[in-house]
C-alpha cells in the first residue's frame, strides 16, 4: 500500500522539510503519494514531481485550501486516506496543527516526531525533552506520523516524473478564518536546515546586540537562532526559537552565545554534529556538550572572532 | 462564557529524567511533580479572561490517577471554580484522553477549551487538535495572544515563519504557548479555599468512553550522551580547531 506526505508550501515553494519527510516515507514503503493542497499550487507539485520515489503528486487547488486551515484540509485528507498505509508530515508547526485532527478524525494514534524508522510499524521518539527515546509499535491500520526531519537527510532528485492528479473535491467550513500572518523575510538559510546555526540568549543582553551575532553569521553563511530567554526579553522574534518547544536543528556547526544550557534548549540542538559554547561562567551546563568551550566574556569574544574571520 | 481547562500531571520541568534499568520507561519513583507548565498558561489565561469579566466560569479538567487531584487543587488554587477528575492510568494515549474531553465537552458545553500545547513529558502535541476534531471545533493553536470579540474567539499564532492570526467561532479550542501569559504563583488563602472548591470524580464508564491503546512501548532508552570537549584558551584558538580539527568551517 502506498504512503501519503503532506507536502509543506507557500503555494509558490516547496518547504526545504518536505524532502526530509519523503526520505521517512520510503522508509515505510516505496509507493509514495504527496499532497499539495492550496490555491494556484501547481508549482508546487512540479517542484515535488522529481523526487525519488514519488508516483502520484494530488493536488487540491481550490480558494478554500489557498491558507491551508487544519479544519478543512483534515477533511480534505480524509478523502483520501483510506487508500494509504500511513500519513506523514514534518513536525513543523503546520504539521503540528493539521496530523492531530487527521488522527482524531481516522479514529487511530498519532507518532509524534519520529527520528527513526524501525519499521513500517515501529517507530523511534524523542520523549521528555530528548531525555529518553521511546520505540513505539503501533497497530492501527494506518499510521500517522510527523517526522522530525532533522534526523532525516532529504531525498534526492532524479528524472522519473511522478504523475499529477487533481483532487476536485471541494470542502469549505466556516468555523476559522485566516485574519492575516507577519513573517520574517531573511536572507540567511533556514534555521531548520542550515549546516552552521549561531543562537544567542539571555547573555546578549538587548537586541541591539544580536547585530554582533548577525555580523558573525554573514561571514560563516549562518542562521540566527535563540534561547526562549532571549525571545522572551524580545530581543528576537519566537521564529528564531530553538529547543524543546521551538525548532528542532542538527547543523555541522552549532554555536551557542550566552546561553546556559537548559535541558529545554538542549533538547534543540544536541543532535548538532559539532557544538561550540561561548558563555563566561565555567559552570554553564552547556560547556557538558560542547566539544569546543570558550569561557570568555561575549563582547570580547564575539568581536575578537568577527575581525579574525 | 463557561471555559474548561485540561490539566496534566507531569514531571517537574527542572528534573533531569532517568530511564528505568529494565527499559521499560522513566525511572519516576522520588521525582517532583508538577502541573504541566503549558497547562499552568492555560489555566492562568482563562481566569484572567474570568477576572475581565469575559467569562464567568472556569473547570479544570484532569485524567489520571488519584495523585492528579493535587494538580486539580492547584488549578482552583490559581482561580478555577470548580474542577473535575477521569480516573485512569496516567500512561493513557492522547486520543482517548480527547475522547474523554470530547464526553466532558458535550456535558458542560463550555465555550473555550483552553489547553496546552504540550505536554512536556510525552511531547506529543496532540490533545487540542484532537479534540477539535473530534467535537467539530475550530483550533486556535500556540497561541501568543487571545482576544474574544463579538462571539469569536481572535487567536495570534506562533508558527514557523513568524505569527498567524485566525477568527474562530465559538465553541472554540485554544493551545497555548509560552509567551501567552505569565501564570501568577498560588496564594496561601487561596490554597487554602481551593480545599473547598468542589472536585467531582468520574470514570471513563460515566462519560461512556472506553479507554484503548495501539500503541505499544517496546523499550525506553537513554539516547548516546554528548561528552563534554575541550576548554580553548582564545578567540583564535577556537578558530583554528574549527577551520582545522573539526573543519566545519572554511
Ligand atoms: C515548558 C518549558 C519549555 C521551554 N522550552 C524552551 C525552548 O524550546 N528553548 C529554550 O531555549 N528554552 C526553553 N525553555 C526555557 C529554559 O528552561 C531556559 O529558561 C532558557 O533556555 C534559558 O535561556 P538562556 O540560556 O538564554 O538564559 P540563562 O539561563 O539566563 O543563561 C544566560 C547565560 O548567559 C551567560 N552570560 C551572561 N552574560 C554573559 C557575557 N557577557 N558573556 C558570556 N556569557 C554571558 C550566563 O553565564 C548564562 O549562562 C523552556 C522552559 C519551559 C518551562
Ligand atoms: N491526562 C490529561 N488530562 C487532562 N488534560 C490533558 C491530559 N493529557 C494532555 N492534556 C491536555 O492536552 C495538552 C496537550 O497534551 P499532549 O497532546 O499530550 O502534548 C496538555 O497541555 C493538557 O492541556
Amino acid at each position: 500500500m502506498s504512503v501519503l506526505v503532506i507536502a509543506e508550501h507557500d503555494n509558490h515553494t516547496l518547504g526545504a522539510q518536505t524532502a526530509n519527510v519523503i526520505s521517512a516515507a520510503a522508509q515505510i514503503d516505496s509507493d509514495i503519494h504527496v499532497l499539495v493542497a492550496g490555491q494556484n499550487c501547481r508549482a508546487v507539485a512540479e517542484q515535488i514531481m522529481a523526487y525519488e520515489g514519488v508516483t502520484r503528486v494530488l493536488v487540491a487547488d481550490n480558494h478554500a485550501y489557498c491558507n491551508q486551515l487544519p479544519e478543512v484540509i483534515s477533511l480534505l485528507v480524509m478523502e483520501i486516506a483510506g487508500d494509504h498505509a500511513a500519513i506523514l508530515s514534518a513536525a513543523s508547526a503546520s504539521g503540528k496543527n493539521l496530523m492531530p485532527r487527521i488522527a482524531a478524525l481516522l479514529d487511530v494514534a498519532q507518532i509524534s516526531d519520529i527520528i527513526s524508522v524501525e519499521s513500517a510499524d515501529t517507530f523511534v521518539r524523542p520523549i521528555y525533552a530528548g531525555n529518553a527515546l521511546a520505540t513505539v509499535q503501533s497497530s492501527d491500520s494506518v499510521k500517522i506520523i510527523t517526522v522530525r526531519t532533522s534526523a532525516f537527510e532529504s531525498v534526492a532528485q532524479n528524472d522519473s516524473q511522478a504523475e499529477i492528479v487533481d483532487l476536485d473535491s471541494i470542502i469549505s467550513q466556516d468555523l476559522s478564518e485566516f485574519v492575516g500572518e507577519s513573517l520574517s523575510t531573511t536572507e540567511r538559510p533556514e534555521l531548520n536546515s542550515a549546516s552552521v546555526v549561531i543562537s544567542g540568549g539571555r547573555g546578549l543582553g538587548s537586541a541591539e546586540n544580536f547585530q554582533i551575532l548577525e555580523n558573525i553569521a554573514d561571514k560563516l553563511g549562518a542562521a540566527i537562532g535563540a534561547s526562549r530567554a532571549a525571545v522572551d526579553a524580545g530581543y528576537v522574534g519566537n521564529e528564531l526559537q530553538v529547543g524543546q518547544t521551538g525548532k528542532i536543528v542538527a547543523p555541522n556547526l552549532y554555536i551557542a552565545v550566552g546561553i546556559s544550557g537548559a535541558i529545554q534548549h538542549l533538547a534543540g540542538m544536541k543532535d548538532s554534529k559539532v557544538i561550540v559554547a561561548i558563555n563566561n561562567d565555567p559552570e554553564a551546563p552547556i560547556f557538558q556538550v560542547a566539544d569546543y568551550g570558550l569561557v570568555a566574556d561575549l563582547f570580547e569574544a564575539l568581536p575578537e572572532l568577527e575581525t579574525l574571520l | 462564557m463557561k471555559i474548561l481547562v485540561p490539566v496534566k500531571r507531569v514531571v517537574d520541568a527542572n528534573v533531569k529524567v532517568r530511564v528505568a534499568a529494565d527499559q521499560s520507561g522513566i525511572d519516576l519513583s522520588n521525582v517532583k511533580m508538577a502541573m504541566n507548565p503549558f497547562c499552568e498558561i492555560a489555566v492562568e489565561e482563562a481566569v484572567r479572561l474570568k477576572e475581565k469579566g469575559v467569562a464567568d466560569e472556569v473547570i479544570a479538567v484532569t485524567v489520571g490517577s488519584e495523585k492528579c487531584q493535587e494538580q486539580l487543587r492547584t488549578a482552583m488554587a490559581l482561580g478555577a471554580d470548580r474542577s473535575i477528575w477521569v480516573e485512569a492510568d496516567d500512561d493513557i494515549e492522547p486520543l482517548a484522553i480527547a475522547k474523554l474531553l470530547k464526553a466532558l465537552v458535550e456535558k458542560e458545553s463550555p465555550d473555550l477549551v483552553i489547553l496546552g500545547k504540550q505536554s512536556i513529558d510525552g511531547d506529543n502535541n496532540q490533545v487540542g487538535q484532537m479534540l477539535g476534531a473530534l467535537c467539530n471545533m475550530p483550533q486556535g493553536t500556540f497561541a501568543f495572544n487571545l482576544k474574544i470579540e463579538n462571539g469569536r474567539a481572535i487567536v495570534s499564532r506562533e508558527v514557523d515563519g513568524g505569527e498567524q492570526v485566525v477568527s474562530l467561532s465559538l465553541p472554540a479550542i485554544v493551545t497555548t504557548d509560552l509567551r501567552l501569559n505569565e501564570p501568577r504563583y498560588a496564594k496561601l488563602p487561596d490554597i487554602m479555599k481551593a480545599k473547598k472548591k468542589p472536585l467531582e470524580s468520574l470514570i471513563p464508564a460515566d462519560l461512556g468512553v472506553s479507554v484503548t491503546k495501539s500503541l505499544k512501548v517496546l523499550n525506553v532508552r537513554e539516547p548516546e550522551g554528548r561528552k563534554a570537549g575541550v576548554i580553548v584558551n582564545s578567540a583564535e584558538e577556537l578558530l583554528d580547531k574549527l577551520r582545522n580539527e573539526a573543519k566545519v568551517i572554511q
